[in-house]
């Protein structure tokens, strides 16, 4: 028996349904067409009246949201794809973000943002979001990269009292599985070392926590290195204590990001440990990220547009040979 | 309606009067907040809701705190005196107090107390129309929404952002109890209507919308006590959302810092140039609703609340840095290195 990564967010939104009755889900398709992604299949069948078919309107969709949660409730907001919560970008950082720390009542919603780049999506159904949410205060972000915390973090996601976006990575839904959903039992805003190694530390998140692994691999086949890769699993917070103590470890480190490059989490991640862990440093950090255009929608330019295991590879060897 | 007439009338007369007070505490307090500010005592800005008191504070006494959840906006000082807002939470906010409910982490006409029913506005206009919404949608999923009213207010300019749209659009799919009260004062900041919307009338809308539309003389007391207390009526009686249009004039700057010299002063000698507080005190006394001797007690109580409140408020203390929990998450999910 395996399990596939939206299989797990099937999952898991299904024990919330079961054992939460503050919980319902609110987006475009979710109910009887069960979402774009299936993400919802027969939850609105076993669930009548908690599985509800939204209007194409993503700044009411997460407004109603944050008023449901205001008033006790627990909603899941299924965005189409993460491109699409920029329409919603104002109620999630100015009215979700903000709430809190204003009124002193928290706003539990949780949205889920259909992520990142398949090949022949193109430009506007392959954007990372990630780093502007995480760019606004009293928003928690996350980006689970394995099955077993695809299941595990939507749920820990809709137990905080805070907005939490919940960014799911496409290209793992039907890719990734597993043959289990039990986990190491991390809580949210923690690491965890992938691929333990002693030459150099590449923190990745979501989807480039696979990419990283496979040069990884790679490079201890072909030249003996033993490179520790991090999956940040949480990116606001960010969880330095395990970034740092990997960095301390192996004294060089590459941030590894799909999100386009200006700013970001990469860059917020090396800033920090320059700024934290300079004295760890044997070589002079690296970021690499997407290329810096709209992602592109034929598989040769998508392919090329995001980082590889061959890109990583090449930065890796530059960041070893320092 | 199975209802006497007696008990419309009874009714008409008790909502008068609960709707003038809230109207009478709103303007007289806006005024000497507006003295605060010019005299520096006040930063930021003070929003007067100044013209518009019969329309809020016919909203604002039309539900029920406690089971009714209302969004007011920057012009609802009597919405939300009427609604129940201690007007120490009014002076509070605006003066910065650390004992309003914003703590002086936000001000003047940003503030609200979710957990009773006011929501907390935010700058972006439109944007509490869905979250009204959603917390209509929560009730029908507990199964308590019989006989709630979510109810906001926007103005004219409002009328033209996505989350107005959005959010009453997706209320009218929900069939939930929605009423929203446009306030068409006929200006936004300074832009004039016909830079803002080209249909004929804001209450057009409502058809597009498939909403109940129901249109008030915001200047005039009584057709607002009585149009938008039928429109929150229809609301609560489950007949889905209602919008109300009311045809005003913004009596004043869009803040105090604005003196408001880009509207004619053909508008403000017409008719929606009258002060619907002048009007009221007619109609009270000309309905029997209350008496002249009445309404001047009243004005002397009120002012004497006012200076009082005004008085601890000015005496509260104010926000330190030092001892500010500089925390946006109510977890503790911040690790050591924070955010």
């Amino acid at each position: 028996m395996s399990i596939t990564y939206v299989d797990a967010i099937r999952e898991a939104q299904e024990h919330l349904l079961k054992e939460d009755p503050r919980v319902f889900l609110y987006g475009q398709d979710i109910a009887n067409f069960g979402g774009a992604f299936k993400a919802t299949k027969g939850l609105a069948e076993a669930y009548p009246g908690r599985v509800l078919d939204s209007p194409i309107s993503e700044d009411a969709m997460i407004g109603m949201a944050i008023g449901a949660a205001v008033d006790g409730m627990r909603p899941i907001v299924e965005m189409q794809f993460a491109d699409f919560s920029s329409v919603a970008f104002n109620q999630i950082v100015n009215q979700a973000g903000t709430h809190y720390y204003r009124t002193g009542v928290p706003v539990p919603i949780t949205v889920r943002l259909p992520s990142g780049g398949t090949p022949g999506s193109g430009p506007f159904h392959s954007q990372s979001m990630e780093a502007i949410y995480s760019h606004y205060p009293g928003i928690v972000v996350v980006t689970p990269a394995t099955v077993s915390d695809a299941y595990h973090m939507l749920i820990q996601a809709v137990e905080l009292d805070d907005p939490v976006v919940y960014c799911e990575h496409k290209f793992l839904y039907r890719w990734l599985k597993a043959n289990s959903i039990n986990g190491d039992g991390l809580p949210l805003g923690r690491a965890r070392i992938t691929r333990p190694g002693k030459h150099a530390t590449i923190v990745a998140y979501s989807a480039m926590v696979h990419e990283a692994v496979r040069a990884a691999d790679r490079l201890k086949v072909e030249s003996g290195w033993d490179i520790e890769v991090v999956d940040l699993r949480t990116v606001k917070p960010l969880d330095m204590d395990t970034v740092l103590a990997s960095v301390a470890r192996t004294g060089r480190l590459l941030a590894l990001g799909e999100a386009f490059p200006w700013g970001g989490v990469t860059a917020e991640v090396v800033a920090r440990v320059v700024s934290q862990g300079f004295h760890l440093l044997d070589a002079p950090p690296k970021r690499l990220n997407s290329r810096d255009t709209p992602v592109p929608y034929h598989p040769n330019l998508w392919a090329a547009h995001r980082p590889t295991p061959e890109t990583i590879c090449l930065a890796m060897r530059e960041l070893l040979s320092f | 309606m199975g209802v006497s007439n007696d008990q419309a009338s009874n009714w008409e007369r008790e909502q008068a009067r609960r709707v003038f007070l809230a109207m009478l505490k709103a303007r007289q307090l806006e005024t000497k907040l507006s003295s605060l500010y010019k005299a520096g005592k006040i930063v930021g800005g003070v929003y007067l809701g100044k013209g518009q008191e019969a329309v809020s504070g016919s909203l604002g006494c039309s539900l029920v705190q406690g089971r009714d959840v209302f969004a007011p906006l920057i012009r609802d000082q009597a919405g939300r005196t009427g609604f129940g807002e201690d007007i120490m939470d009014c002076a509070r906010t605006y003066l910065g107090s650390s004992l309003g409910p914003m703590r002086g982490r936000d001000g003047n006409i940003h503030r609200g107390r979710p957990k009773e029913g006011m929501l907390a506005m935010i700058s972006h206009l439109g944007a509490q129309v869905p979250m009204v919404t959603g917390v209509l949608l929560s009730r029908r999923l507990k199964g308590v929404l019989e006989g709630t009213v979510g109810a906001t207010c926007v103005g004219d300019g409002a009328t033209s952002t996505g989350a107005f749209h959005e959010g009453l659009n997706a209320a009218a799919v929900e069939k939930l109890p929605l009423v929203v009260v446009v306030a068409n004062n006929q200006f936004a900041y300074s832009t004039p209507n016909d830079r803002q919307f080209a249909c004929a009338d804001l209450l057009d809308r409502a058809k597009g919308y498939g909403v109940g539309a129901h249109s008030v003389d915001g200047t005039d007391f009584l057709d607002c006590v009585r149009g938008i207390g039928e429109a929150v009526r229809q609301a609560r009686e489950g007949n889905g959302p209602q919008m109300v249009v009311a045809r005003l004039l913004r009596l004043s700057g869009h803040g105090e810092h604005d003196d408001g010299s880009y509207v004619p002063d053909t508008l403000r000698a017409g008719h929606v140039g009258r002060d619907c507080m002048a009007v009221a005190a007619e109609q009270m006394v000309t309905e029997g609703y209350a008496t002249e001797e009445e309404i001047a007690a009243w004005r002397e109580e009120v002012t004497d609340e006012i200076q009082r409140v005004l008085a601890v408020a000015q005496q509260d203390p104010v926000p330190d840095p030092w001892h500010e929990e500089w925390e946006a998450f109510s977890n503790n999910l911040s690790t050591t290195s924070g955010a």
